[in-house]
């Protein structure tokens, strides 16, 4: 795989390393002067200095020929530029591209600049994987198919504690895919299975149901 | 008609005025609360009195655009000191906002060509500058 990251900051030399370790061939593109000739050091050709937004700097990476650009530069615009570039003017089937501020995620999406990866949201979300009572944690969003999969715990004094799934009142467009019990384990549950405090339970449902879910789940005031 | 400009430095600011003398309705964003002046420079009253109108934010913050009237813009002119921040802004505009007309500064010649060719107005004080040269020196391009 020929792969063109631009932006040699720490993502982008160490992503350059572990290609290059895997075999495959790699472009890495920085516009500092500074940091190109720290960077070339060790990686030699694989460097190569210039403005990485700029077509001729690209075509001279072989963007034509590329299988995956990569766009880590510290600038979300200049990452949003290069990978539409990439798209629509190489024609290059598969882009990356870093959202350094969350807030630009709604450009990157509005310009169809995907997968954008934010490291704010990545730990975001691992952090509502590791706080315990955070209440719900997106575990899949499908924003094309409308649709997600969220986990919630069950607390002492919720609506659901100790209801069979049938009797648990959710709303039209959701629906429980599995509890997962607090003792360990998990299964896919039948109508008649009990849900108790502490379990936890996915549940799969249209964006904008989370609300009329956890307040099933969580005792008030709880969740949130 | 309401023009909201995006990027007050020399170019700017001088559209924005002159937009304003032409009796529109002129908006202005900068992320720089000192680039005011400029929009003062020369006149007799200041910018505001004139009846222009002025906010400070940051180009890529939607909060900042709104607060500047994009919504109610009938044309948009990106003209910050960046290319790459004009060329995104601009395509906010045109493709979230819906502004009627999108004109946008680039001073790379081959991405305001390209960028051209993609439907966004694009002007190139760049290439006005080498046709110039090339025009004083006699040379044909």
């Amino acid at each position: 795989m020929y792969v063109v990251i631009v932006g040699g900051g720490k993502v982008g030399l160490n992503l350059a390393r572990e290609l290059l370790r895997s075999n495959h061939e790699v472009t890495l593109v920085d516009q500092n002067r500074a940091t190109y000739l720290r960077l070339e050091q060790e990686l030699e050709h694989v460097v190569q200095y210039g403005d990485g937004t700029e077509l001729w700097v690209l075509e001279r990476a072989g963007i034509g020929r590329a299988d995956l650009v990569v766009a880590v530069t510290g600038d979300d615009e200049d990452n949003i530029l290069i990978c539409q570039v990439a798209k629509e003017k190489y024609l290059c089937e598969r882009i990356i591209a870093r959202c350094n501020n969350p807030r630009n995620l709604q450009h990157f999406r509005l310009l169809n600049i995907m997968p954008a990866v934010s490291a704010t949201d990545l730990i975001l979300n691992l952090i509502e994987h590791e706080v315990p009572g955070h209440g719900l944690v997106h575990l899949l969003d499908l924003p094309d198919e409308q649709l997600e999969i969220i986990e919630v715990e069950v607390t002492p004094g919720a609506p659901a504690e100790g209801r069979r799934i049938d009797e648990i009142e959710l709303p039209d467009g959701s629906l429980i895919i599995s509890v997962l019990p607090a003792g360990g384990g998990g299964f896919v549950p039948k109508p008649d299975t009990v849900v108790n405090a502490g379990d936890e339970v996915l549940v799969v449902l249209d964006p904008g149901l989370e609300d009329s879910i956890t307040s099933q789940f969580a005792s008030n005031g709880t969740h949130g | 008609m309401l023009v909201l400009i995006v990027g007050a430095g020399r170019v700017g600011s001088a559209v924005a005025r002159s937009a304003l003398a032409a009796g529109h309705e002129v908006s202005v964003l900068d992320d720089d609360p000192l680039s005011h002046e400029r929009l003062d420079a020369g006149m007799d009253t200041t910018w505001e009195e004139a009846g222009g109108r002025f906010t400070v934010g940051t180009a890529l913050e939607v909060e900042a655009l709104i607060a500047a009237g994009i919504e109610e813009a009938d044309v948009f002119i990106a003209s910050t000191n960046g290319d790459n921040t004009n060329l995104t802004i601009s395509q906010v505009a045109q493709r979230r906002f819906g502004v009627d007309r999108v004109i946008v500064r680039v001073m790379d010649p081959a991405r305001s060509d390209w960028y051209r060719e993609q439907g966004l107005n694009t002007i190139c004080p760049t290439k006005h500058a080498i046709e110039m040269f090339n025009a004083s020196l006699g040379l044909t391009a």
